[in-house]
């Protein structure tokens, strides 16, 4: 049996790890950003008292003559066209309640389902008061700050681990065996209950730990970093992935194959 | 206790993950996660620690104060416990949500520390019958992720051998009134004991097998608990068990061994820990809670 305890170690800012040379203008809300009005208003931003305040926190950014302030956390705002991995929470006469991470609650109309317990969904519109009305396309539950999920065409990834994931716009994602044989459901959805090989059960626990310590760093998720990060990571055992200072090698190790593949 | 929603293939999975010896996290069947222990956090009390165990975070404060011993036992002072389920922890606990959870965990620690050899009450009095040292031992819960009991109880241990205590003297006068008097130097202080102090082990059943620091998912898939309360040496102090499901004879044996030999384990990284940070000495960097 394993027991660690250790004194608590101060976190390192994360810019000082990435060697930024610009350090960014951070804000709080309720900061001033500027006095000068000749700026436009983007998201994030107020005018009050012939001021720009900011009135969410995080980093400043500007282009040209637009200010807005891009939060930190935010919840999920829905968009057209979105893939979206959401938990069924109540199940009303005509619709199911979906819990997406967003402000409000999704609705999933049983009109629109071709698959009763489907866990993907896409989005078809969003209402004005923010929730969106899902419909599905045709099962490891990890949440992550939707900032975090980088927006691709491809949202279903079956990496060549034997695993698969499904990384939804909303920061939850789905992480499962490869199923052998790729079966076209044209409708019908059976919960598949067997029991998960020994092996794939390491190789989708040591994911789980990959994408953990990819967001604790603060990195994009897509499927190049985080297979990068998973045979990085495959030197050590998969319960050591979450001490703090393997977490900050392997993350290391990551982004500098990443940055050398774009270089 | 903060519950989360699960679907049944995700129930099935940790279920049939548990018996294979490899959780979704990657641990085994004993292994605890990584465990961040600091005491003296909190400077206005008169000892304080806290820690983080996974994502549960538990801060302990003790406060001497004196008081009159109790009339069954005149000799010793004592320990009131106060557990605090604070609404940042989860959304549950908002207004009065958390406090049946925070009676149930206060009415366990009393039970734990209720034998004579736990924390030597002796050494906690004044002068018998008329003045003692009441420890208030308040337990803030600031994020609950499953495997409250065991965070609470190391948090506790920890904070009790970081609790100093002043010395006083009872002073006689000619006319029979007693004075007391603190020492001028406030380093002068009384240390407790607390190779005795038991530790939490709680073992959650899943499936056929049982699992030592459960998260709150696996939680959510077992239905019966046992919580063993056991000394460094070994030796347990009390036991209980909570949950709707049954537990066979059997396995409440097989649980209370594994419980002792994991007990031990802890005891021994807790104890060194401790004497790790205390050897590092007043200059050590605290991290607190902005770290």
């Amino acid at each position: 049996m394993a027991m660690e305890m250790r004194l608590p170690v101060p976190r390192k800012p994360v810019s000082e790890s990435l060697g930024r040379e610009t350090k960014k203008h951070l804000v709080v809300p309720g900061d001033t950003i500027t006095t000068d009005t000749g700026f436009m208003r983007g998201h994030g931003t107020y005018m009050g008292e012939e001021k720009l305040i900011a009135s969410v926190a995080g980093p400043v950014e500007r282009v040209n003559k637009l200010i807005c302030v891009k939060a930190l956390k935010t919840r999920y705002n829905g968009e057209v066209g979105d893939i979206v991995v959401g938990r069924i929470t109540e199940v009303q006469q005509k619709r199911w309640k979906v819990e997406t991470n967003s402000r409000l609650d999704s609705v999933l109309l049983l009109s629109s389902m071709n698959l009763p317990g489907g866990e993907l969904a896409e989005v078809q519109a969003v209402f004005s008061d923010g929730a969106v009305s899902l419909h599905t396309r045709s099962l490891k539950y990890g949440k992550v700050p939707p900032s975090l999920v980088k927006r691709q065409k491809t949202h279903f990834h079956d990496l060549p681990c034997g695993a698969s994931v499904i990384l939804g716009n909303n920061g939850f994602i789905w992480i499962y065996p490869t199923p052998e044989h790729k079966e076209e459901d044209a409708g019908g959805f059976i919960a598949n209950l067997e029991p998960v090989s020994l092996a794939d059960r390491e190789v989708i626990s040591r994911l789980r730990n990959c994408i953990v310590s990819l967001v604790t760093q603060r990195m994009l998720l897509y499927d190049t970093s985080i297979l990068y990060c998973y045979e990085a990571s495959l030197p050590h055992q998969i319960k050591d992935i979450l001490k703090p200072e393997v977490m900050e090698e392997i993350v290391m190790e990551t982004r500098q194959r990443l940055l050398e593949q774009e270089g | 206790m903060a519950s989360v929603a699960l679907s049944e293939a995700e129930k099935v999975y940790i279920v049939h993950g548990v018996q294979e010896d490899l959780r979704v996290d990657g641990r085994g069947c004993e292994d605890y996660r990584c465990v961040e222990v600091e005491t003296d956090v909190v400077s206005n009390t008169s000892g304080s620690a806290r820690v983080k165990l996974g994502h549960t975070d538990i801060l302990v404060g003790v406060k001497a104060e004196m008081g009159t011993p109790k009339l069954e036992k005149p000799n010793e002072g004592y320990l009131e416990f106060f557990v605090d389920c604070s609404a940042n922890a989860t959304p549950e606990f908002e207004g009065r949500g958390g406090d049946d959870l925070g009676t149930e965990i206060a009415n366990t620690l009393y039970r734990i520390f209720n034998n004579k050899s736990s924390v030597d009450l002796k050494s906690l009095c004044i002068s018998p019958r008329e003045h003692c040292w009441i420890l208030y031992v308040d337990v803030l819960l600031l994020e609950c992720g499953g495997n409250l009991f065991d965070a609470i109880s190391i948090a506790v241990k920890a904070a009790l051998f970081n609790t100093r205590i002043p010395k006083v003297r009872v002073l006689e006068d000619e006319e029979g009134s007693k004075d007391i008097e603190l020492s001028d130097d406030p380093y002068d202080c009384i240390r407790l004991s607390v190779e005795n102090v038991p530790c939490i082990v709680t073992l959650c059943k899943i499936g056929y097998r049982h699992v030592v620091d459960a998260t709150l998912q696996e939680e959510a898939c077992s239905l019966a608990s046992l919580l063993v309360s056991v000394t460094s040496k070994g030796v347990v102090t009390c036991m209980r068990k909570v949950g709707k499901g049954s537990l066979d004879p059997e396995s409440i044996f097989e649980m209370m061994e594994t419980g002792k030999r994991v007990g031990k384990v802890l005891h021994a990284s807790l104890q060194s820990l401790l004497h790790k940070e205390e050897s590092l000495g007043p200059k050590r960097q605290k991290v607190g809670f902005l770290g």
